[in-house]
């Protein structure tokens, strides 16, 4: 099983039905994958605080929803996330691909990346890092958790989990 | 007219619906004119109650009436193609455009100069966009909760404030009895 036919039925299998995505190429065979589920309503978004407002709505119309992005987006949402998200009290799995950490290419990455951790932590943010494939075993785990808790949840997906970048 | 001269006039249209608020005034002169546990007051978060709104009727069947005001859509801009590329037809975007940041002091906006938000939700490929003065908003409103289409209503209205207090109600319990409205 592709590490994406993984992570999309685990999403899958803990009900998760509307998913928001402001793509990353890291996070592509997700998102693809995504869009083969007749389960899930896939709904793009143009910025990710944009995207937390519809999983917002959607998990109090009844959907419990979860968010794709890349971590340059904790950037953006940090007062989305603070005055919606965790104000209200709502749960939002967060699958962020981690730019700027090992085997990447592109310096500016590392410009956020070695922020990530830091806001996440500052915000407190339950925060879990998938560095190895085996690591994405907790996923079905964590999210249970964040459903339990009504939290916002970061899952870091780095460039060595998926594989690196080739030979750059 | 200014915005809560609207809010007053339309509440019994929004009194049945599940209605998202904007942030600051809107929401404090709602809660005054006609609290409700069918309205989800924002606290925060300038800009995404349309984005709110349009999740929740993604999510669910009945009618969802989004208020938000024009300085709240310049700030989110990308709400405009999601909502025209995903149609919900039980989607109502209500834009009151007084041309003001009203919660801030009347700064001026530039929906309040050259640009027409509702030429440019029409740009974004909104469907069913309709700009009306601000004594037929109640018209309009009732007019598009008839319909079963997704409707963009911009209220052209004047700036300006009246007194109202802080919402004090804790966020998840608005948030606790929106969610038991939706589900009744």
């Amino acid at each position: 099983m592709s590490i994406n036919t993984k992570i999309v039925d685990d999403l899958v299998a803990n009900d998760i039905s509307f998913v928001t995505t402001v793509p990353c190429k890291q996070l592509a065979g997700v998102i693809d994958e995504i869009d083969t589920r007749p389960d899930v309503l896939h709904v793009p978004s143009n910025k990710e605080d944009e995207g937390m407002g519809l999983c917002a709505g959607a998990w109090m119309g009844g959907k419990r929803p979860a968010i794709i992005m890349q971590n340059t987006a904790i950037g953006v949402t940090i007062n989305t996330l603070a005055t919606l998200i965790q104000y209200y009290r709502m749960p939002l799995p967060m699958l962020i691909s981690y730019r700027g950490e090992l085997r990447e290419p592109v310096a500016c990455q590392v410009e956020m990346a070695v922020h990530t951790k830091a806001l996440l932590a500052q915000m407190n943010i339950p925060t879990y890092h998938f560095h190895i494939q085996s690591d994405a075993d907790e996923l079905d785990a964590i999210l249970k958790y964040t459903f339990m808790c009504n939290k916002p949840v970061a899952i870091l997906t780095d460039a060595n989990f998926w594989g690196g970048y080739g030979d750059q | 007219m200014i915005r809560s001269e609207i809010l007053k006039e339309i509440a019994p249209i929004l009194r049945d619906q599940l209605v998202v608020c904007n942030i600051g005034l809107p929401s404090q002169e709602l809660h005054m004119i006609d609290d409700q546990p069918t309205n989800f007051y924002m606290l925060g978060t300038m800009g995404l109650s349309s984005s709110i709104g349009f999740g929740l009727a993604l999510a669910q069947d009945k009618k969802v009436i989004s208020i938000d005001g024009d300085g709240s859509v310049l700030t989110n801009f990308g709400t405009l193609p999601t909502i025209a590329n995903n149609v919900a037809d039980n989607f109502i975007l209500l834009i009151i455009d007084n041309g003001s940041y009203g919660s801030t002091g009347d700064q001026p906006t530039y929906a309040g100069k050259k640009t027409s938000l509702a030429a440019v939700a029409r740009a974004c490929g909104c469907g069913n966009v309709v700009e009306v003065p601000a004594e037929e908003t109640g018209k309009a409103l009732q007019a598009a909760l008839d319909g079963d289409r997704m409707t963009i209503i911009v209220a052209k209205c004047e700036s300006g404030n009246i007194k109202v207090p802080v919402i004090t109600m804790d966020p998840v319990v608005i948030r606790d009895r929106f969610m038991k409205s939706v589900q009744a």
